[in-house]
């Protein structure tokens, strides 16, 4: 069995975004880039599920520029068999994201594609359901635990209200949540063995996708700014305020 | 315009969060509610009760009993051959169903829209709420999810809409619903609490966090959330995660108790009304954005206020 693996390189987790004064967009210019979190995290599942006997062949695939290339190696570094980088400057969205996977899907047939509940960047959490509809497969979305036995996958969901356990037919989708597992750290060895390892570089049109955005982005602003307010000295004059405010 | 609101509910009753999707919808145009459920009949009742909605669909059928999206999207995308907007709340169940609707229309999805500027013009957070974005569609149907905190919630009395039976094609055969765990509370959930008393890694331990926050909390008559920093340590169950990745609630009173104020974290509380933090770092950025500090021990501050409250 083969687990295909999305990844998406967006800006690091700990960078705080600012936004461009002319209100075209957030600065990327000479920010740190990383992995997607969630993204590592389904790598790192479906690396688990490779070393426990479940898939022979885990094959990273991202959508995005050139540099997108340093993303696919920190997956083979973790563990990724090869990569496909689908070389676009362009804006791509989730829509045209998930047509492009569909026709990897197409090429490669995997059994499971593992990817990220959302990407940190435009939060949208939709590829994976939308790749689920245009494959027709079943999704298991936000995933807390993942047990793939034979033709079927059984996942414990995170819901708003705790968890939901739905079992879906494979092939399948599986998104991931942050619980479900802790994704290594590459060693230095690995990193260096990744750099051997097979990557394809594909453009949408050698899928003939059409990757035009759908929607426009019009103008980016900062949030209303809350401004701090006051510190008391001590419990006493808490209790005090919130009595002033009527919560106690 | 004719749009559709996927009522959020569990066969038994409707879901606060829907109430501030029909209020978003109503800004696009005649809304419409879809009731897919099982034996959802008292739910469609209540449904057409909510002010502001024309006509209730129901689709009464076990495929529909736990809204698998795999068997949901397929009736949805059918209804919307006669809708023009699709609108769910941006709760787990409408984030799972909703793109798979979108994907089947061939639409891009607007997901956590926090305001509708016009019939095609919407405005989202984007980076963790670090940045808003101003989107406008181009596509011949909408599909989007509402953020409820940033909508008003129609009133769940008032309306007398008329009901309407659909049905779909049933059971797709792509997945089975298992079981549940959904945590027995007395109280308040989350997202619609009025307060929020919430406990950050500095509780140190599930003990802890159960001794210093609940007391608060239940004198308070409070919901409890948490860092991201205390889940992941274990101290409290993961759907008590208040952030970027957990839930987003707006309270009247937001009470961060060692909670350092990760840029995650704010993302998911920073509408509050009041937010009160109580830190014993005084440079926490929590303070950045409370209303009212407190620098002080938590182990000494929350028990001495519990007890003069």
């Amino acid at each position: 069995m083969k687990i295909l693996v999305p990844v998406k390189r967006v800006i690091d987790y700990n960078v705080k975004p600012r936004v461009k004064a002319d209100g075209s967009g957030v600065d990327l210019d000479n920010v740190k880039m990383s992995m997607n979190p969630f993204d590592e995290i389904a790598v790192e599942e479906a690396i688990k599920q490779k070393e426990a006997g479940k898939a022979e062949e885990v094959v990273a695939v991202s959508i995005g520029p050139a540099k997108a290339q340093e993303t696919l190696r920190t997956a083979l570094a973790m563990g990724a068999d090869r990569a496909i980088l689908i070389s676009t400057d362009e804006t791509v969205e989730p829509l045209a994201v998930a047509k492009l996977l569909a026709k990897v899907v197409e090429e490669e047939a995997p059994q499971v594609v593992i990817l990220g509940k959302q990407a940190i960047d435009d939060d949208s959490n939709q590829t994976g359901q939308m790749l689920g509809a245009l494959l027709g497969w079943g999704q298991a979305t936000f995933a807390n635990t993942v047990e793939i036995d034979g033709d079927a996958a059984t996942v414990a969901r995170e819901i708003d209200g705790g968890l939901q356990t739905v079992k879906v037919n494979l092939p399948a989708i599986i998104t991931v949540d942050l619980r479900l597992n802790e994704p290594r750290y590459a060693t230095l060895p690995n990193i260096m063995k990744a750099k051997k390892k097979p990557m394809d570089t594909k453009s949408p049109d050698d899928y003939g996708v059409d990757i035009t955005p759908r929607l426009k982005t019009l103008n980016v602003s900062e949030p209303p700014v809350r401004s701090a307010g006051i510190k008391v000295e001590d419990v006493d004059a808490l209790v005090a305020k919130l009595k002033d405010m009527g919560v106690a | 315009m004719k749009t559709l609101v996927l009522v959020e509910h569990d066969n038994q009753s409707v879901k606060d969060a829907t109430l501030a999707v029909v209020t978003a919808a109503a800004k696009l145009g005649e809304v419409h509610a879809l009731v897919a459920g099982s034996g959802c009949d008292a739910v469609a009742q209540q449904a057409a009760k909510i002010a502001g909605v024309a006509t209730v669909h129901v689709a009464d059928d076990p495929a529909y009993a736990n809204l698998l999206a795999e068997n949901t999207a397929p009736l949805i995308a059918d209804l919307m051959g006669s809708h023009d907007a699709f609108l769910a709340p941006a709760t787990t169940t409408g984030k799972n169903i909703a793109p798979r609707v979108a994907a089947l229309l061939d639409v891009m999805q607007i997901s956590d829209i926090l305001s509708v500027e016009s019939a095609n013009t919407f405005t989202r957070p984007i980076y963790a709420g670090n940045a808003i974005a101003t989107v406008e569609s181009a596509d011949a149907k909408l599909v989007i999810t509402v953020r409820g905190t940033a909508f008003d919630k129609a009133a769940a009395e008032g309306g007398s809409a008329s009901l309407e039976a659909v049905s779909g094609a049933g059971d797709a055969g792509l997945s089975a619903f298992v079981s549940e765990e959904i945590a027995e509370s007395e109280r308040p959930e989350l997202t619609s609490a009025k307060i929020i008393v919430s406990g950050g890694r500095a509780l140190g331990s599930s003990e802890k966090f159960e001794e210093v926050i609940t007391p608060l909390a239940d004198k308070l008559g409070a919901g409890i959330g948490a860092s991201r920093a205390a889940v992941d340590a274990g101290y409290v169950p993961n759907d008590y995660q208040v952030g970027q990745t957990g839930k987003i609630v707006a309270p009247e009173v937001y009470v961060a108790i060692g909670i350092s104020g990760a840029i995650q974290h704010l993302a998911g509380m920073k509408d509050s009304k009041t937010i009160i933090a109580i830190n014993k770092d005084e440079d926490a950025p929590i303070f950045q954005v409370a209303d009212l500090g407190l620098v002080a021990d938590l182990f000494d501050a929350v028990p001495e206020l519990t007890g003069k409250l």
